[in-house]
């Protein structure tokens, strides 16, 4: 798992040193990763056209887009509209997913723990210190909690997963909104970081008493322990496709720049930590043909991306909000 | 059948002007040397002060807008823009202190062992094994020590730590804590392992220029292995021992791969050197890539130039000690 984030950051010194002029570049969220890296490589298989995607974090990604040396930035903490205006930049969604609490207690199986929202966010301001804790027992009446240690796993790079997680905790405890706030860096005030999706999933992995988030796709792949969560509604639910799909169906994006974020939706049914995870390009590019041949392969991916993201617990733009999308980018981007 | 004449060699060719035109050509290519070392020398010096200066000026922002609490505030929170560089001051120096304590007393064991003890068709292949340790790069000890070390340092080195010296009065908070593996002691410990092979080689070499006459004098007069160390080896040797060992702390210093993988990377000073904590090279390492331009940007080059700075002071030390080593020689 970290040979692949090694592996990630040299290509990344790479693809700024050499120009590809064949592949389609693009760097940042590693929470999409394993989404784009499928599509990209029966996208290849469909149109010979191959695709460059470097996952090196959000903050990264955004920061490689305003230094031109991407065609396309990825990040899963997307940019407000003033921001988007001040540099040039159109941003979309262009897939779904869940963060999920993964974890690593001897004895307990995926989706038996029950966690909410402010005991994780004990948990991670270093307050709540033993699997055995009270507050964890009494969601957890019938499970038999050791006593061990809390290793909280948190990410050490600037991450859109942790910018997702942070909104998260900030809506559900004013403590951590007004001591640590939501950031794609925070001041963890607790625990350990590591580096990437990979990097957290890999440490929980190999830490007992581990604890962290990451994107489901990474807890399934990794054969992690996730967790079930209590949402808004106060009702326990487990990250299933069908509980990030219920509380996507909640979001409203006829908003500028898309900007919507997921986290603590009402509904019965709704995963609390659902985030979209967003592209940005230049409206006025710099290598137009570039450009054109990224949105190609976007286009590719919204008309026939949809099972692949399934299969891989992604969730896929609903068709509404595919149009709007294809709207702004004959109004917006520059193709000749 | 053909007379051939001895000449003797041309007269032209020893004439004074010949002489002056030899000696002007070997001056003008021992000008264009002086030229090239000079400019060798020179570019060195304008390099490295061009990475001072470039790291200053782009640290000037964070320098401006924290002063000297730079130095000395704990908060690392990008979302307020609260920066300051003491945990990540305070990691690096207590994990190089954590690797000289353990390194410099193992790694001059095994330079005394291989020059003084060792029988000798042994030496060598030890002495190359340690050499290829000096060579492995850094990435490997950071894999080696989160999926091999850390596991043992959580299930085993730590909690006997915690639940010996973690007892102790003064001392015991030094070694309190949940045991979760990573940490700056783990950062250290790796660290240890890493400059080990520095010290070792530099020393064993420097201890093969002793004069044999003089340990012979010394054993001859009843002194014991570690008398002959102690008082001949060492004092004979301590210049080459201390380089070998100040090399070996820069490297500490300065070192990011291995100590990231282990560190924990916790941006919070803890009094157990069993918590998790940071080192300037693991920070920028870990943030740098996507730091807002701005403050953020500009407070890790400030942790970089701080850096520079310890480094630099670390062999201003080194040299100063020399020097008064020399004095009393």
């Amino acid at each position: 798992m970290f040979f692949k984030s090694i592996i990630a950051a040299a290509a990344m010194i790479g693809a700024i040193t050499v120009a590809c002029a064949a592949d389609i570049s693009g760097a940042g969220a590693t929470f999409p990763f394993p989404i784009y890296a499928k599509w990209a490589d029966s996208y290849k298989k469909d149109t010979g056209n191959g695709l460059n995607y470097q996952s090196i974090g959000s903050g990264a990604g955004i920061k490689q887009i305003r230094a031109k040396t991407v065609t396309f930035g990825a990040t899963d903490a997307p940019l407000e509209a003033k921001d988007l205006d001040k540099d040039g930049l159109a941003q979309w969604p262009m897939v779904m997913g869940g963060i999920v609490m993964v974890v690593n207690i001897p004895g307990v199986k995926p989706g038996e723990l029950v966690l909410d929202g402010p005991t994780v966010a004990q948990i991670y301001m270093g307050k709540i210190t033993k699997w055995n804790d009270p507050a964890i027992k009494k969601l957890n009446p019938s499970l038999n909690l050791p006593d061990l240690a809390i290793a909280n796993i948190h990410r050490a790079d600037g991450s859109g997963t942790t910018f997702n997680f942070t909104y998260y905790l900030s809506a559900v405890s004013p403590e951590w909104e007004s001591s640590i706030g939501k950031a794609t860096t925070v001041e963890w005030p607790s625990g350990i970081g590591a580096k990437g999706n990979d990097g957290v999933a890999n440490n929980v992995a190999t830490t007992p008493g581990a604890i962290g988030y990451v994107e489901f796709a990474y807890a399934e792949q990794n054969k992690l322990t996730f967790t079930s969560m209590v949402n808004k509604a106060g009702k326990t639910v487990a990250p299933t496709m069908d509980a990030f799909q219920a509380a996507a169906a909640n979001a409203n994006w006829s908003v500028p720049g898309f900007y919507q974020i997921l986290a603590d939706q009402p509904g019965d049914e709704s995963w609390p930590m659902t985030a979209a995870t967003f592209i940005l390009m230049y409206k006025k590019p710099a290598n137009v043909a570039a450009s054109n041949d990224a949105l190609e392969f976007f286009k590719w991916a919204y008309e026939k991306g949809d099972k692949m993201a399934q299969d891989l617990d992604y969730i896929p733009m609903p068709d509404n909000v595919k149009k709007l999308v294809e709207a702004m980018w004959d109004k917006d981007i520059q193709q000749k | 059948m053909t007379a051939t004449t001895l000449q003797p060699a041309s007269a032209a060719r020893s004439s004074p002007m010949d002489r002056a035109r030899a000696l002007a050509r070997l001056r003008v290519s021992d000008a264009g040397f002086r030229l090239f070392a000079l400019g060798a020398a020179v570019l060195v010096l304008v390099i490295l002060l061009g990475v001072v200066i470039s790291l200053f000026i782009g640290a000037l922002p964070a320098f401006r807008e924290f002063g000297v609490d730079f130095l000395f505030s704990d908060s690392w929170s990008p979302p307020k823009e609260k920066f300051g560089a003491a945990t990540a001051i305070y990691g690096t120096l207590v994990t190089s202190l954590i690797a000289m304590l353990i390194a410099v007393p193992v790694g001059l064991g095994i330079a005394v062992f291989l020059t003084e003890l060792c029988w000798l068709p042994l030496r060598r292949p030890i002495g190359v094994a340690i050499e290829l340790l000096a060579g492995i790069p850094s990435i490997i000890y950071g894999i080696w020590g989160v999926y091999y070390f850390r596991p043992v340092m959580q299930a085993y080195i730590q909690p006997f730590l915690i639940n010996t010296l973690g007892n102790l009065p003064i001392i015991g908070h030094l070694f309190a804590g949940p045991p979760l593996g990573y940490g700056i002691l783990t950062a250290g410990l790796v660290l240890a392992l890493m400059i080990l092979p520095f010290i070792t080689a530099v020393s064993r070499d420097v201890f093969d220029t002793v004069p044999p006459v003089l340990k012979e004098a010394a054993y001859g007069v009843g002194a014991t292995t570690f008398e002959v160390v102690g008082n001949i080896v060492i004092p004979y040797t301590r210049v080459g021992v201390i380089g070998g060992v100040m090399l070996a702390l820069g490297r500490a210093l300065g070192e990011t791969m291995a100590v990231t993988f282990v560190v924990g990377n916790a941006t919070k000073i803890q009094a157990s050197i069993l918590a998790q904590g940071t080192t300037i090279s693991a920070m920028i390492a870990n943030q740098f890539a996507d730091a807002d331009p701005g403050l953020f940007t500009s407070s890790l080059l400030a942790l970089g130039f701080i850096l520079f700075v310890i480094t630099f002071l670390v062999l201003a030390a080194a040299r100063f000690m020399l020097s008064r080593l020399e004095l009393k020689a």
